[in-house]
């Protein structure tokens, strides 16, 4: 058991407190870009996917695990998350009555 | 010894084993949990997504001010309390009980008022009439996915304040430790880490548009 588990200095954390608000702050100046709708929503799961990556890693501490359960939390995780995308191709014929294949 | 006892004894050894990754069995339970409550979120996301994608006149009421503004606010207060929280389990692992138990409060402050913001953002779109079945500004779905997914993260919010004082009470009545300050603090981070979804996706893609 790691109860004694090394966290890092503080001065890591407040690193990556500020590179997580910088992060949040940068989704706001997307969030008013004269950009496609498709762009802005690429951009902004991009810069959320950042911003949970340096939280889970630095402060949920999942770094600092061993390396096999880093790989489960991964693994399973994506997996789950990654599994629930099959429906975005209904939602184009709900709205166009064509797949999104079709739609483009 | 009889069969029936070596059975016995080989099987309390099995029992006996060390924890699966070698970390603690109360802190693999929280990382289970908190695997389950991310996929109950991303279900709702994309439910959300899948509305909203498949509604031609999607509405983008949110306007730079009150609502951007209060976003940005609440965001702030919600991942500086992550690193408040990371304060308090340094100083709970450290044996600095009264530091530990200071710095949760200050972590169930910004809770408290990251809570308090969110409801003034809700009473002021149920002043305009936006509710869970009606909508001003168009399809009344939104509404619904709006109020159900910021609803889910405040209940989750609210429930984390709640253990902030319960815990950090009983931690410095001695009848936890610091590895359960830890365990928290897992919680607390993920509750952080679900508002970086529900800003960009709920709020900020229904900004109404610049001209």
């Amino acid at each position: 058991m790691n109860s004694t588990q090394d966290h890092g200095s503080l001065a890591r954390d407040l690193i990556v407190y500020v590179a997580i608000l910088v992060i949040a702050a940068l989704q706001f100046v997307i969030a008013y870009q004269h950009i496609d709708g498709a762009q802005m929503f690429a951009r902004m799961l991009a810069l959320a996917m950042l911003e949970a990556g340096l939280g889970v890693l630095f402060f949920m501490h999942l770094w600092m695990e061993t390396r096999g359960f880093l790989i489960f939390v991964a693994v399973f995780t994506l997996f789950v998350l990654a599994a629930m995308n099959y429906l975005w191709p209904d939602s184009f014929r709900i709205l166009v009555g064509a797949p999104f294949s079709s739609y483009h | 010894m009889s069969h029936a006892n070596v059975a016995v004894g080989a099987h309390s050894q099995e029992l006996s084993e060390g924890s699966p990754f070698s970390i603690p069995t109360k802190k693999l339970v929280m990382w289970l949990f908190l695997i389950s409550d991310a996929a109950t979120f991303a279900a709702c996301l994309m439910a959300y997504g899948f509305l909203r994608n498949a509604t031609p006149d999607w509405p983008k009421p949110f306007q730079f001010l009150p609502t951007v503004v209060n976003a940005m606010v609440m965001t702030f207060i919600l991942i500086t309390s992550s690193l408040t929280m990371l304060i308090a389990i340094r100083a709970a692992k450290a044996g600095n009980k009264s530091k530990a138990f200071n710095w949760m409060l200050i972590t169930a402050a910004g809770g408290i008022v990251f809570a308090i913001l969110h409801i003034r953002e809700w009473l002021g779109m149920i002043g305009e009439g936006a509710t869970l079945f009606h909508n001003p500004w168009g399809t009344a779905i939104f509404g619904a996915s709006f109020f159900s997914i910021t609803g889910l993260h405040l209940l989750h919010v609210t429930g984390g304040v709640i253990a902030l004082i319960v815990v950090g009470l009983r931690y410095r009545g001695g009848r936890y430790n610091a590895d359960d300050i830890e365990i928290l603090g897992l919680y607390w981070h993920f509750v952080d880490l679900v508002w970086m979804f529900v800003v960009p996706f709920v709020y900020l893609l229904n900004v109404a548009p610049t001209h």
